[in-house]
């Protein structure tokens, strides 16, 4: 009796522990992510993973931006455990970090994390480690068609200032052609229109909050920023503007229809694609421009993030995939896939010092020099008591920042005037700030 | 005289109809016309023509398996609409045969349930699911979509059935019929068409369903509202690809509803003329 109960209970725990290595050696990573060429082309290329790791198989759950934010936010408050990496913006990996949400990242030395371009290394770091692997990144710049400019016979320094943009917006204007000279985002929202504000808002030197949290949009900085905002788009944008976002303005752009778009570096490599965009051969590019007097060009930095949630019950294969999806080998193996232009952007300096990609990327030099200014630590001149570039790295300022989005929209539409927008702006937001307890 | 004025108003009648018609279906036929068109054209403005180009759909099918969720929607639509149905009879057949006084306040008590926002409940249901481990799976999201949707079965039924004399169920039991005769044999034949057409809706609601079927799954049960919302993109063009997949997720229900529109239209006015 004894011998069987023996030989049984040896049986189950060999069986245990059989299906214990089993478990371990075949894992299902599901990866959280937003729908964009980059991702896309990730998706195409984890056979090349999964081959090299034959235990792990990797399933892609692709969402819209907010229903994304959404659905992981609630599955990491919850302790779900329904993801195992994710993919997040410079916005949320300090906020999650620090709430514990996410799985501090450590890589060998193959993985050369010395490599990663500093300005978005630090935007995923708290108190020095890393808690998110860079995709591929952005800042924001000027592009502008060269051909218009030299029609219109005005010169685009490298380094604008704001006069120089709407001297050159004006010239490049000609409405009875449906050539407007400037395309900026007006679609409200905290990732769209006051992507943009808040980034030339910080060129002309104000800032979201005093040390103190108050709202600062009764300054005058502010409101020299809407004027001009509102009278650029007024008078040299096209019409219909206050519904134009991020895609709008690329379209809008590739079809030849704007002198100049400010916005997120990643649409070089959209502009400039002869596929899609009628004006390819002439996009020259600038600085985000500055206010005379002033040395800020926005400090807009955003970086596409793969992430581990701490309720990840595959941490290890997590970790082996980011390594692999953010090495500089993956940009190796898109470049010999589909050539230099595809490989991810923005993440890496030894991109940015290959010939080949300069050769194919006309505009790498640009955009390298736009992240490496952005400083999101220190996004104004002025004292601020949060960091964050084109953005306030707060929870509260999604539903802030769309609020005040709302306002410029309207603004923008004729809705309302400035004067009106930015007193609503300032009541709406003491209003939250004091409710969520920052002002005291 | 007469004779024209009545047939100026049945084309009168005719033309509006249209009209209304072509009103509700625009959103719909404008998805199809987007969905032909390149992403340029697509997001240039309002066009009505196409060119025609199917570039989006091969997109769409390359970067996603479009079979897999469509199975989880027709698994999870015709599960849940029967699950509701055998439910939703016999509390029907209750409320419509044996009426207490508290049965109109049942009805309204269930009904009451649909005006809560679906949100307000969100991280219970999400903490059940997560608990019972019945998170990202077809048994689970079947069940709460039935849930979901049995107050308006029950109310459907119930005004069925409420049309059927009781007469015909007390000769059946003079007869010898049991309650279940009764119900299999009698009353649900007669009610065949409203049930048919409770039927016809709930499969549609179902299909339709986009909070819960996009928060409570991941992959193994997403069905095609989930298969939908992963072609808007940040930044890149996507509403043609969006307006191809959005074509391919109605496809179905909209060729169930267009073969099945005569017995939905018998159905929802069943009764209604006495």
């Amino acid at each position: 009796m004894t011998t069987t109960l023996r030989a049984l209970m040896g049986a189950t725990a060999l069986c245990a522990t059989a299906g214990l290595a089993a478990a371990q050696d075949n894992v299902t990573l599901t990866v959280a992510t937003v729908n964009n060429g980059d991702m896309i082309r990730m998706q195409g290329l984890t056979s090349e993973f999964t081959a090299a790791n034959p235990g792990i198989t990797v399933e892609w759950v692709t969402l819209e931006e907010n229903i994304l934010r959404e659905r992981v936010t609630t599955d990491i408050a919850t302790q779900g455990g329904q993801y195992d990496v994710l993919t997040i913006g410079t916005y949320e990996v300090p906020i999650w970090a620090k709430q514990g949400w996410l799985v501090p990242l450590e890589f060998d030395e193959d993985y050369a994390v010395d490599d990663l371009i500093p300005a978005v290394r630090e935007a995923l770091s708290v108190d020095g480690k890393l808690y998110a692997a860079p995709f591929y990144a952005e800042s924001a710049m000027v592009m502008y068609r060269t051909d218009l400019a030299e029609a219109a016979g005005v010169t685009i320094p490298e380094e604008p200032t704001w006069t120089d943009i709407m001297a050159a917006a004006k010239a490049m204007t000609d409405k009875s052609k449906e050539q407007y000279g400037i395309c900026l985002r007006g679609k409200p929202g905290w990732g769209e229109n006051m992507g943009f504000i808040t980034a030339m808002a910080n060129s002309y030197g104000a800032r979201w909050f005093d040390t103190d949290w108050k709202p600062q949009f009764d300054s005058a900085e502010w409101k020299e920023t809407t004027t001009d905002y509102l009278a650029m788009m007024n008078e040299y944008g096209p019409p219909g503007a206050s519904s134009n976002g991020f895609n709008e303005n690329l379209s809008l752009f590739q079809q030849g229809k704007c002198g100049m778009w400010i916005d997120a570096t990643v649409a070089a490599s959209f502009v400039t694609d002869p596929k899609t965009s009628t004006v390819a051969d002439n996009v020259g590019f600038a600085k985000f421009p500055t206010k005379e007097g002033l040395d800020n060009r926005g400090n807009w930095l955003w970086a596409w993030s793969l992430a581990i949630p701490a309720s990840s019950d595959a941490q290890d294969a997590a970790k082996t995939f980011i390594a692999w999806a953010t090495s500089k080998g993956y940009t190796e193996l898109v470049a010999s896939k589909e050539g230099w232009r595809a490989a991810p952007p923005g993440t890496r300096t030894s991109l940015y010092e290959n010939a080949d990609y300069q050769k194919e990327a006309p505009f790498a030099a640009m955009t390298i020099s736009a992240i490496n200014a952005a400083t999101p630590q220190k996004a104004s001149v002025q004292d601020i008591p949060y960091t964050g570039g084109q953005f306030v790295a707060i929870p509260e300022f999604q539903g802030i920042g769309t609020a005040v989005g709302q306002q410029f929209s309207a603004a923008l539409a004729g809705q309302m005037s400035a004067e009106d927008a930015l007193a609503t702006a300032q009541a709406n937001t003491t209003r939250e700030m004091t409710r969520a307890g920052y002002i005291k | 005289m007469a004779r024209a004025t009545s047939r100026n108003a049945k084309i009168g009648w005719t033309a509006a109809a249209w009209f209304v018609a072509l009103l509700i279906f625009f959103p719909i036929l404008y998805t199809i016309i987007t969905s032909l068109k390149t992403e340029q054209e697509a997001i240039a403005g309002f066009d009505l023509i196409p060119s025609l180009t199917l570039e989006s759909y091969q997109t769409v099918q390359s970067q996603n398996n479009y079979w897999r969720p469509f199975t989880n929607s027709v698994i999870l639509a015709v599960g849940s609409t029967i699950l509701a149905l055998i439910v939703a009879i016999p509390a029907a057949w209750a409320m419509a045969f044996s009426p207490t006084r508290r049965t109109k306040d049942i009805l309204m008590w269930m009904l009451s349930t649909k005006m809560m926002p679906a949100v307000a409940v969100l991280v219970p249901i999400y903490l059940i699911f997560l608990r019972t481990g019945l998170m990202d799976t077809r048994i689970g999201l079947t069940v709460l979509l039935m849930l979901i949707n049995l107050p308006i079965v029950v109310w459907m039924l119930y005004t069925y059935f409420r049309e059927i004399p009781g007469e015909i169920l007390e000769a059946a039991r003079m007869d010898g019929a049991t309650l279940r005769d009764e119900i299999l044999y009698v009353l649900t034949p007669m009610a065949i068409p409203g049930i048919a057409s409770t039927l016809l809706l709930n499969i549609i609601l179902a299909w339709n369903e986009a909070f819960w079927t996009i928060q409570l799954t991941t992959t193994n049960a997403a069905p095609l509202s989930a298969f939908i919302a992963s072609f808007s993109s940040p930044q890149g063009l996507f509403w043609a690809k969006l307006s191809a997949a959005s074509t391919m997720a109605i496809a179905p229900i909209l060729i169930l509803g267009w073969f099945s529109q005569k017995q939905l239209v018998r159905g929802l006015t069943f009764g209604a003329v006495k």
